[in-house]
């Protein structure tokens, strides 16, 4: 943890137990039926989301995927306007026209959730060309599956990102399953970094549970793309404890549960805290705060959400077409 | 005959042709192992192993492209897409090629394909999750395209779909998987694709509809006995692709009135070919301008209330109908 400032340490360990306490309550709601549709919980994966986004600005754009919720709560994204989305309200981020999968919030550079498996790299490549074309040195990171790593738009942008040298990084979050297929039922290699070679950038594997070194490596591609060096590909092995929509996890038919219980052994959040303690930066007391800070936070934020009104019956029809008129004076 | 879901019917329909004929496999995303997102396919991987049934990648051009390959070199594949949303990416292999090499290669190459998806909306899982394109497919020469509405037919159009030397675009829509029905169990059992089915008979108005609209039109059509003495014929169409324009004639030529259903938008949908078929052939029976009650021209948003508003109801199929009645 040498180098790394308490401040940063302690931000992340923040950052992650929110994106828990978020998602817990969310796949509560969802199960009890308060919260429709469909769900894709980050629970387990926190380390990723937490470890990347503490290093952007809000100018620096993500695009995400339809398991967004973590990557929007670690960009700092308003609890309360994400839980009104979840429960279709008016005061939404979305208007609750979008829902879980496709939330956005341009403010802080979250380009969107994507219900399109594959959807967000293409995007996340025009995203850094635009930062590149103005002359800022903004980063897009992109994140993504190991599922998406096989959809051709995947393909597609990697290579075109290494060609333009443009400041994206690409993050996949291996969490070994797309669905229910696991990942050696769906490619043929073990570590979807050996791709980056193909397409002339870096690649790089990185345990995705130990949330420093998740820091680090996303710092160094980071970096690298502000300098005007190009993208770089990260690859998180992670895993999702939960089910691939909802909550269960475990007592299903396509992974053991001692698979499951083996990654929960070396939990971000709790491989965090240890080695913060360790460190004398928190004691249990201090961690337990922030849980429970975090837990007022969620329940403030879904308060307001159940308090919020429904959007009104003219909402359907309204954003379809943009009424602002462009810098050419079109419309 | 069986009592059964419409899931399960769409499996013994893929049970059966696999065992009569060899060179059909099923290939899709978490069709094998896990038993398809709605279940169709359960059991399948079991009983015909690994080379029959294939676990695919998320990598909708590549399957389908493969299906049309494999199609080349003498087999006939079902691809599952799981959802119709995800065809888009598939989009180039099913319209450039297997639509149209038949015809290109001047009748040289079959693309005898089946590519299962299921459509719809009304599950509040937003625009990229609910779209109902049954009519945009059908808008592609060279496709069949079929959208079975009930258990039976649902049977007897797939098996039929694999006695077909071209692509099928065979459509299902979420809500019907779970609807009961009769089905039968003879090996033998096809439906003919273009042969419309007259789900009820009536003398004052016909409602035409298709896949899951089928059911808003026989719900709105019973409303409309009990409520208003209105008596109306329901017609399920089952293919627009061949699509059975007779039977929709000869109706109109009885009832003088026409509304069409579907739970596509509106503008540019397939409703507006069938009017003007309606207005080219029957237009001096009819007694008011054809009716089409249609999805809103809206991304089908995430809330509840947003998304029925937009999605047709039988209430606006009465409503419609009840239009053509007033002065
Ligand atoms: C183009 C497309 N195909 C299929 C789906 C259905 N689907 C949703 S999530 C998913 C699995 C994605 O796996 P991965 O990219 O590894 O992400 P994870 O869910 O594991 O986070 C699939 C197949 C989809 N949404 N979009
Ligand atoms: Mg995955």
């Amino acid at each position: 943890m040498t180098g790394i400032s308490t401040d940063v340490l302690l931000d992340i360990h923040r950052r992650m137990v929110r994106i828990r306490t978020f998602e817990e309550e969310a796949g509560k709601l969802m199960e009890s039926g308060k919260i429709p549709g469909a769900l894709h919980l980050y629970v387990g994966e926190e380390a990723v989301a937490a470890g990347v986004m503490v290093h952007l600005r809000d100018t620096d754009q993500i695009t995400s995927t339809h398991r967004g919720h973590g990557h929007l709560v670690a960009k700092g994204g308003d609890l309360k306007r994400m839980y009104a989305e979840l429960f279709g309200r008016a005061t939404g981020y979305c208007k609750g026209k979008g829902g879980s999968m496709h939330v956005s919030d341009l403010d802080l550079g979250m380009l969107g959730a994507n219900g399109i498996v594959g959807a967000g790299p293409p995007i996340a490549i025009g995203a850094a060309f635009s930062n590149k074309y103005r002359g800022t040195d903004d980063v897009t990171c992109c994140f993504f599956g190991d599922g998406a790593s096989n959809e051709g738009t995947f393909h597609e942008a990697a290579n075109m990102a290494a060609l333009y040298k443009l400041p994206v990084i690409f993050i996949c979050e291996n969490n070994g399953f797309g669905e229910f297929t696991r990942q050696e039922r769906h490619q043929a290699i073990h570590d979807i970094a050996d791709r980056a070679a193909g397409y002339g950038m870096p690649g790089v594997v990185v345990d995705g549970m130990d949330a420093l070194a998740v820091y680090e490596s996303a710092g160094e591609a980071i970096a690298r793309a502000r300098r005007g060096d190009g993208p770089t590909f990260l690859e998180y092995k992670t895993y999702r404890y939960f089910d691939h929509v909802g909550v269960r996890g475990m007592g299903v038919i396509y992974r053991e549960d001692s698979e499951v219980l083996e990654w929960r052994q070396r939990d971000p959040i709790n491989l965090m805290e240890a080695r913060l303690a360790e460190q004398g930066l928190l004691s249990p007391e201090g961690a337990a705060e922030v849980h429970e800070a975090a837990l007022a936070d969620v329940r403030e934020a879904i308060a307001f959400a159940e308090a919020s009104p429904f959007p009104e019956p003219s909402a359907l029809m309204e954003d379809i077409y943009t009424l602002t008129a462009s810098a050419g004076g079109g419309a | 005959m069986a009592e059964m879901r419409m899931r399960d019917a769409l499996r013994e329909a893929l049970r059966e042709e696999m065992l009569r004929d060899e060179t059909i496999f099923l290939m899709g995303e978490d069709i094998g192992l896990y038993g398809g997102s709605y279940a169709v396919t359960k059991g399948l991987l079991e009983e015909f192993g690994e080379a029959r049934v294939i676990d695919t990648p998320i990598a909708e051009s590549g399957i389908v492209g493969a299906g049309i390959g494999a199609a080349m070199g003498g087999l006939h594949p079902m691809v599952e897409l799981m959802t119709i949303n995800f065809s888009f990416l598939a989009l180039d292999q099913i319209v450039n090629s297997a639509a149209k090499l038949h015809h290109m290669s001047n009748g040289q190459i079959h693309v005898p394909m089946v590519i299962r998806m299921a459509s719809g909306g009304g599950s509040q899982l937003a625009a990229t999750h609910s779209h109902s394109l049954e009519g945009m497919y059908a808008h592609f020469p060279g496709l069949k395209v079929v959208c079975p509405s009930n258990a039976a037919d649902a049977k007897g159009l797939l098996k039929r779909a694999f006695r077909d030397q071209n692509t099928v675009i065979f459509i299902e829509h979420t809500a019907n998987y779970a609807i009961k029905g009769e089905v039968p169990d003879d090996p033998d059992f096809l439906i003919e694709f273009g042969v419309a089915n007259i789900l009820r008979e009536g003398t004052d108005v016909t409602i035409v509809g298709y896949g899951g609209s089928v059911h808003q039109a026989t719900r709105a059509a019973a409303l409309l006995e009990e409520q208003e003495e209105i008596s109306a014929e329901v017609i399920d169409l089952r293919t627009l692709q061949p699509l059975d324009m007779d039977t929709v004639i000869a109706s109109v030529k009885k009832t003088n009135r026409c509304v069409i259903v579907e739970d596509a938008w509106r503008f540019g949908g397939f409703g507006g070919e069938l009017a003007s078929q309606v207005m080219e052939r029957a237009f001096d029976w009819l007694d008011a301008p054809v009716a089409r009650v249609a999805c809103k021209d809206v991304p089908l948003p995430y809330n509840r209330n947003l998304e029925f508003a937009a999605l047709p109801s039988e209430e606006d199929v009465v409503d419609a109908v009840l239009g053509m009645f007033k002065e």
